[in-house]
């Protein structure tokens, strides 16, 4: 089982999450082209190793956090909170 | 096979009579037995037949990788098939039965199938889908389907019970720094180095005692050990199997509360399911003895030496008179010298020559010499040798017990299930597991160490491995060699017998033999994985444990490999067997999953409502008065609310506070209709896309003031759109200041629909002057008091297509509302509705719910085209048009009714062009009912192409689930009131 250390909650179970996606993508202005969205929304990379994705402290926090796993032995390198302020308030308190 | 109880040995409580049956027969034995040991006590040497050839079969071995001794215990609803009597203890009336036999296990009527067993080899599944050879006779399903039936009653196991389990379960969860699994010498110096280094320990063990392979000793207590591990802190679970190791240190746990009790405590679970997460797994899990294959290797009286070490020094039972014990190992001496002391006369074949041996040599060893056929059937008689060098009978012995050991494979399932392959030691002739990044350290002779000394070196050395993983020490340690056994093992899998047809067992409880994997390497199943599957070995209960590695040596004979090279087949968990029970735990019945209910749920039931279930809400489904069916009561409902008024409750649907600067210009991004100008005091319904152009949801959002907004979700997305908006405002948008806060809880929600519905809140609002036409239109939103100075908020929306306005109150006060509103009501002779008549109201308007908006369907497709703004820029509005999306024929939504007006239909009907009724037709019936106002049936649905192209031409409904066809009228969805002049009166 996937152990995921919320920057909030503590280390926590999967289950409490929900998976997001590649944490990577810039999304499109809204105003952008067809174009553009089909490359964000359609397009991904299946990596093998660490890939930076997103998952949803869902039965938690309610925080989306930006992971740093292994898609091969799921080890997570960092967690943090994808809200660039929540981060900095994070990184001040530890 | 003679086997018997004796007076001395054991460590049984003699004075404890325990009776039990086995076959309807009564028996007993003493406290501390297994079954399996009692049985041998009672010279029962048959307990069950075997899968294909249905030979009998007695016990082969003493612990969890038992391959024979397979029977049923219980009856009834408690019945257990399939359990194995070395691992289950015996109780005072417990039950037992073999399995796999007609009319019993001593006399099998499926015995011939011993006979006709070429017929059966490997790949017979296979081949019978091919047909008969030689002109593949009954090739196709129909000879399968003959075959099948016969095969499911030939083959197999016991039977589960098929009445509901009458027992609970429990899941559990527990954390730790460092688990132990297994308590014999290292697992227990592990455990205790650990303790005293101040870790928090778990030590979980299998059995019911402590002490591992040791509980197989003459002179072991285990009282000690457990005052020890106690005194220091251990957290010990006996009756505990680590079944499986996941990710991140995590250990699933089978705990047997009660499966050893005559009568079982009721408020005690069955067994419990635990999840341990802890921050090292120490794994002790031992070795498995391994048998020989050579011609009926199987005969009950064959046994691992072992194994009947641990009868003879646990149970006092003596499993043989005349015993042959067949070895290429030193590890048997000490069991043939016991065993000869205990008074059965001991013959040892070894198939090494010049091996010295420490041992009285209180029996004859014949070096140089293997078991080369077992004479008997359902006992042994006697046991052809042969010599190890030249395979051929060379002599007779006369014995009724044959024991085997082909050396010891170390336990490395539990590491296995990390994805660890283990590597081949040569010199031990076995898999040894590999070095592993994670927190898991193997010890003991799961590590392939063969004396206790060094086992319990090795259980020093991987504590302190995980106190330095852990980082509280940084001290040397070092693991013993591998080995230990002071003449070198000389590997033997396989005597070949000389004759055709021989029954030379590798997998004993799959029926499968040497010659199988033989046809299996012929017939080019040569991958391990192949082989595996096409032979079934392996593959049995006890997942290969005893004959695996014969298996693979038989392979890589074959091949000419060495058995690295031919690799190893993957274990996974579970280690033993676990109970669908168990993995359930009280996620049952009523707890299946949760329960979701309104704060006015037990007001609706008070007043007649039936219940359905929506999501995981109980809503109320529609309120029968005296005898009256559904259909009478919600299309008396329906009736109702368009003559006078109805309340419903409302409050399963999604509510979410939306507030903050930017609170306008977030819903104005989310939105595809324009929310930039609504004012203050006004509600929008409003349509959401997904990223990709598809209909998310649709709601309604109140803005309550300048930088406050309620807004209302469907029911079934009410989760997805929170975390959606969460993840937008977290994720994309970091830089809008707003906030957004679930308030389904707090709320609790009635509509008020019909023409009277402004009377009726006229007379439970304060002040009634805020209601009138003038200062409350439609669409409008206002915060103000019900009767009692409770403050409520009032929105006019109507789904029903009446005058109507949702009022929201906190939760605390649902009751006092639905008493206020429905005393009113009454006055108005209005009526309670359910979802089933709130459902015809809005089919007769044509509002799409959750059945339209199927995550398929664009806004387009459900005619909402209107509600996408293309002034503005908004979440999927890039890729609403894209390809395929922007085709001419989509589906589109339309009305139907029925060309005859007396026909029904139902919902998923299939609609079809006249003479073309096929496929996926043209379009589909999303959502029926029966139209109180228009007196027949209606429905909503899609058709390529939309109302334009067919509202002339008659289609056709088909229905093959119900085996029904209806010609189908395509009309407007706004079957009632297309103006909308009801809702603005």
């Amino acid at each position: 089982m996937i152990r995921i250390n919320c920057p909030y909650c503590g280390e926590r179970d999967h289950s409490e999450f929900s998976y997001g996606g590649d944490a990577t993508i810039n999304y499109p202005s809204l105003e952008s082209s067809e174009k553009e969205w089909t490359e964000a929304i359609f397009f991904r990379k299946n990596i093998r190793g660490f890939q930076l994705e997103t998952w949803h402290h869902s039965n938690g926090c309610r925080m989306w956090l930006e992971v740093e796993r292994s898609t091969v032995t799921h080890e997570i390198k960092s967690v943090r909170p994808c809200h660039p302020d929540l981060q900095k308030v994070v990184e001040n308190n530890k | 096979m003679k086997s018997k109880r004796l007076n001395n040995l054991g460590k049984i409580n003699r004075d404890k009579t325990l009776n039990f049956t086995w076959d309807n027969k009564r028996l007993s034995g003493f406290e501390g037995d297994s079954l399996a040991s009692a049985l041998l006590a009672n010279n029962i040497g048959i307990v069950g037949r075997s899968f294909k050839y249905h030979r009998p079969r007695g016990i082969f071995s003493s612990g969890v990788e038992e391959s024979g001794a397979l029977v049923t215990i219980g009856s009834k609803d408690r019945r257990d098939p399939n359990v194995r009597a070395t691992t289950q203890e015996l109780y005072d009336g417990l039950k037992a039965s073999g399995q796999n036999a007609f009319p019993n296990v001593n006399f099998d009527l499926g015995g011939i199938n011993n006979y006709i067993g070429r017929f059966f080899a490997a790949g017979f599944y296979y081949k019978t889908f091919m047909g008969i050879p030689p002109f593949e006779w009954g090739k196709g399903t129909a000879i399968w389907m003959l075959f099948e039936k016969l095969i499911r009653k030939a083959a197999g196991m016991g039977s589960a019970s098929r009445l509901p389990d009458p027992d609970s379960y429990e899941h559990a969860h527990d954390f730790c720094d460092v688990i132990v699994v297994g308590s014999g010498p290292s697992g227990v110096a592990a455990a205790i180095e650990a303790a005293e280094k101040k870790l928090d320990v778990i030590l979980v063990e299998q059995d019911s005692e402590l002490g591992g392979n040791q509980l197989s000793e003459n002179d072991f207590s285990t009282s000690n050990i457990f005052n020890q591990l106690k005194s220091l802190g251990v957290k010990i679970m006996t009756r505990t199997t680590a079944f499986g190791l996941y990710d991140n240190c995590v250990v699933g746990l089978l705990e047997r509360v009660t499966d050893h009790l005559s009568i079982p405590d009721s408020t005690l679970p069955r067994q419990r399911f635990w999840t341990i997460r802890a921050k090292h797994i120490i794994v002790g899990s031992g070795a498995l003895e391994r048998h020989i294959a050579f011609n009926n290797n199987d005969i009950p009286g064959v046994m691992t030496v072992n194994a009947s070490k641990h009868y003879l020094n646990r149970y006092g039972v003596l499993t043989g008179e005349d015993i042959v014990i067949a070895t290429n190992n030193d590890s048997v001496y000490e069991t043939a010298s016991e065993l000869s002391e205990a008074g059965a006369n001991v013959t040892v074949l070894d198939s090494r020559t010049n091996i010295e041996v420490n041992s009285n040599k209180n029996f004859e060893i014949r070096e140089g010499f293997v078991p080369y056929n077992i004479n008997g059937r359902k006992k042994i008689d006697s046991l052809d040798i042969s010599k190890s060098e030249d395979i051929n009978k060379v002599d007779t012995i006369n014995c009724d017990q044959v024991l085997l050991s082909g050396g010891w494979s170390p336990a490395v399932h539990l590491l296995s299930h990390r994805g660890v392959k283990p590597k081949w030691d040569t010199d031990n002739a076995c898999f040894i597991p590999n070095d592993t990044k994670e927190n898991i350290t193997m010890i003991g002779s799961s590590r392939g160490l063969w004396n206790k000394d060094d086992c319990i070196a090795s259980g020093v050395a991987g504590a302190t491995d995980a106190l330095n993983r852990l980082g509280i020490s940084k001290t040397n340690y070092f693991f013993p060699k591998p080995g230990g056994w002071k003449n070198p093992i000389k590997p033997l899998y396989e005597i070949k017998y000389k004759k055709s047809r021989s029954k030379s067992f590798v997998d004993y409880q799959h029926d499968v033999t040497a010659d199988d994997v033989r046809l299996a390497h012929r017939e080019g199943f040569i991958s391990v994985e192949h082989l595996k599957r096409y032979t079934t070995l392996g593959m049995a209960n006890d997942q290969g444990k005893m004959g695996n590695i014969i298996g693979l040596s038989l392979m890589a004979d074959l091949l000419n490999k060495e058995i690295p090279e031919v690799g190893t087949t993957v274990f996974r968990p579970p280690y033993t067997p676990v109970p669908v029970g168990a993995l359930s735990g009280r996620n049952v019945g009523k707890h299946f999953r949760p329960l979701r209910v309104t704060p006015m749920h037990q007001w609706n039931i008070d007043h007649g409502a039936k219940m359905i279930e929506v999501g995981l809400y109980q809503r109320p489904w529609y309120y029968p008065k005296q005898n009256e069916t559904l259909s009478d009561s919600y299309i008396r409902e329906a009736t109702v609310v368009r003559k006078t008024v109805g309340i419903c409750d409302v409050t399963s649907l999604g509510k979410i506070a939306v507030q903050g600067p930017d609170a306008t210009e977030f819903l104005n991004r989310i939105y595809s209709n324009a929310f930039a100008k609504l004012q203050v005091g006004k509600a929008r319904y409003g349509i959401m896309l997904r990223d990709d152009g598809i209909v998310m949801d649709d709601g309604t959002s109140w803005r309550l003031s300048e930088n406050e907004y309620f807004m209302t979700t469907s029911t079934a997305a009410a989760a997805k759109v929170m975390a959606w908006l969460e993840e937008l405002l977290q994720t994309r948008w970091t830089n809008l200041k707003v906030n957004v806060t679930s308030v389904s809880e707090q709320w609790a929600g009635a509509a008020v629909a019909g023409p009277k519905s402004r009377e009726v809140l006229n007379e439970c609002v304060e002040d009634p002057s805020l209601i009138t036409n003038e200062n409350f239109p439609f669409m409008g939103v206002i915060s103000t008091f019900l009767k009692g100075k409770i403050p409520c908020r009032i929105a006019r929306i109507s789904f029903s297509g009446e005058l109507a306005f949702e009022v929201y109150i906190k939760s605390d006060f649902a009751n006092t509302m639905m008493d206020l509103l429905w005393e009113n009501a009454q006055k108005f002779n209005g009526c309670l509705y359910g979802l089933e008549a709130l459902g015809a109201l809005r089919v007769e308007k044509g509002h799409v719910t959750g059945a339209e908006l199927d995550g398929r369907v664009t806004i387009d497709d459900a005619g909402l085209g209107k509600m996408a703004s293309i002034k503005k820029s908004y979440i999927g509005s890039a890729m609403r048009k894209r390809g395929v999306l922007s085709a001419d024929n989509r589906e589109t939504l339309v009305g139907f009714f029925p060309t005859d007006l007396k026909e029904t239909f139902n919902a998923g009907t299939i609609v079809c062009e006249k003479n073309n009724v096929k496929g996926q037709g043209i379009g589909r019936i999303t959502s029926v009912t029966h139209s109180p106002e228009l007196g027949h049936w209606i429905g909503i649905g899609f058709v390529e192409g939309g109302l334009d192209k067919w509202k002339n031409t008659t289609l056709v409904g088909a229905d093959p689930v119900r085996n029904k066809q209806m010609d189908l009228k395509v009309v407007s969805p706004h079957m009632i009131d297309p103006k909308g002049e009801r809702m603005y009166a």
